[in-house]
């Protein structure tokens, strides 16, 4: 459980050099940045209240809470969790986690243009509002969509919907940036090595992500469904990856590295709600139609006219939705696949869907009341690496 | 005394080099200074890709080579240069050729024809 969770701490970094690689010059640092700063402001919000709220005794289903659990005061060192068989602290810090990855997701859709006072007040109260609820309700043994049979393994609604569609949400909120011409090629990655390094380590945490899930089995069959888990998402990842390379190929006559990135990704995202549930043949079909379908999504965005800049929703938004009906459609554990599975799964999608966008548009109307949610146009023209942060990342070669 | 500022294809460096070291006195000691640059003529840039969209860069990466030279030795120079820097492609650079006034090489203060 320690190491799990080490590893998917390990994500946001990977995910900070994945966003930061797409982003131009002028605001790789303040892009990492989005990224990195959820590791602080969540790391502080989890143990002051957020694992109470999402973990604590369920107050009718809906939300969690305990007094004892406020900066975690009644969770001795020698507390065990449940019936696990580890220390309760192990589980808190796993699903803290995930609580911090959630946030630094979005901040991709929002990327060269938000204001990073705004970014980390919408960090703090989209937590708060929108991700403790989401995990109380589907990971909580009381949470209501979980006693409804809503299976979510590793978190596809909880993390990837809710992360995707407050993404697009927030990137229609607050507008294009001021260089985007829908349609063409008009911003340009400047860093792709940075972004096959990031797409690499993401991949080698989601390992912690998806198997150290498997604790929220019941004991007997938490050790294999961790190696079950394991193993389908590295199949689903190389699946994708292979899809959405070989598709865009055929397509627009080049294999790019950005392709090849993405594709494992939106593999990543879809194995991620079925990963302990599913066969890995049945994890094979998740991420071959992820990695094709997610490369389409992400060209949506040209049609639709908002501007999503790294494609936050493209991937996670719509693999995590591919990922959550599949897995009523393929699972054979802890319930034979089904049509009334696939309906629960599609209760999920949408009560996920759902809160995102009411649980968004709120927190970012809060957001606006106190501090503006976008950088000046003269801010955004210079970059808001030196006008945000008073630094830049790269010097030009002249002087020493 | 003349400037010859050359904007060459940044792989034909090394045959210019070659070709300049067979003309030159000075053979491995002959002074140049190479910089780096983007621009363009005739020649379009390659095609990139992002998220399957096309962009074309509007300017191309060349280098740009400065040698200052004595009278005698200017004409040599240029046909070394084009020796070395031709393919015969749209996109093979021009070749400039100018007075110079003066020149001092700093650690003497020797000037003119001798600091050349």
């Amino acid at each position: 459980m320690l190491s799990s969770a080490a590893l998917v701490l390990l994500m946001v970094p990977g995910l900070a050099l994945f966003y930061g690689g797409m982003v131009r010059r002028k605001n790789v640092l303040t892009t990492i940045m989005h990224s990195f700063v959820c590791m602080a402001v969540v790391g502080v919000q989890w143990v002051l209240f957020g694992y109470a709220l999402a973990f604590g005794t369920s107050q009718g289903g809906w939300i969690g809470w305990d007094w004892s659990l406020v900066g975690l005061r009644g969770i001795t060192m020698d507390k065990a969790f449940l019936d696990k068989g580890i220390p309760e602290l192990a589980f808190v810090m796993f699903q803290g986690k995930f609580a911090i990855i959630t946030p630094a997701l979005i901040s991709g859709a929002i990327a060269e243009r938000v204001r990073f006072p705004a970014f980390l007040l919408f960090t703090l109260l989209w937590t708060t509002l929108v991700y403790c609820p989401l995990a109380h309700w589907v990971w909580s043994p009381d949470g209501w969509l979980c006693k409804l049979g809503v299976l979510d393994f590793a978190g596809g609604t909880v993390v990837h919907i809710s992360a995707g569609v407050s993404a697009l949400v927030l990137a229609m909120r607050i507008g294009p940036r001021r260089d985007y011409v829908p349609g063409q090629a008009s911003v340009m990655p400047h860093n792709l090595p940075f972004t096959l390094l990031g797409a690499g380590l993401l991949w080698f945490g989601w390992f912690g992500f998806n198997a150290g899930s498997a604790v929220g089995l019941p004991g007997p069959v938490a050790g294999p469904a961790a190696a079950l888990a394991f193993t389908t998402t590295q199949t689903a990842a190389a699946a994708a990856a292979l899809a959405w390379l070989l598709y865009e190929w055929l397509r627009h006559g080049r294999p790019t590295s950005l392709g090849l990135a993405s594709g494992i990704i939106a593999g990543l995202v879809a194995i991620t709600p079925a990963a302990g549930f599913v066969t890995p043949l049945s994890a094979l079909g998740i991420g071959a139609l992820s990695g094709v379908v997610c490369c389409i999504a992400v060209q949506w965005k040209s049609r639709l006219r908002y501007d999503d800049s790294l494609d936050a929703f493209g991937v996670h938004g719509v693999g995590g939705m591919i990922g959550a009906v599949l897995t009523g459609a393929l699972c054979f554990m802890p319930v034979e696949a089904s049509a009334a599975q696939v309906g629960k799964q599609l209760l999920g999608v949408g009560v996920g869907v759902g809160t995102a966008i009411v649980g968004t548009l709120a927190v970012s109307a809060l957001v606006h009341a106190c501090t503006p949610l976008r950088a000046s146009d003269e801010e955004e023209r210079d970059g808001l690496d030196i006008t945000t942060h008073g630094e830049r990342a790269y010097h030009a070669a002249i002087g020493h | 005394m003349k400037l010859i500022q050359a904007i060459i294809r940044p792989e034909r460096l090394e045959a210019v080099q070659r070709e300049l070291r067979s003309v030159l006195d000075e053979q491995e000691h002959y002074r140049m200074t190479v910089q780096t640059c983007e621009g363009h003529g005739r020649q379009e840039g390659r095609v990139e890709i992002v998220r399957g969209r096309e962009s074309r860069p509007r300017l191309v990466e060349k280098l740009q080579v400065t040698i200052a030279l004595n009278d005698a030795y200017v004409e040599p120079a240029v046909q070394a240069i084009l020796r070395g820097a031709r393919t015969g492609q749209v996109g093979d650079g021009k070749i400039f050729v100018t007075p110079l006034e003066d020149c001092i090489r700093i650690r003497t203060g020797e000037r003119g024809g001798k600091a050349v």
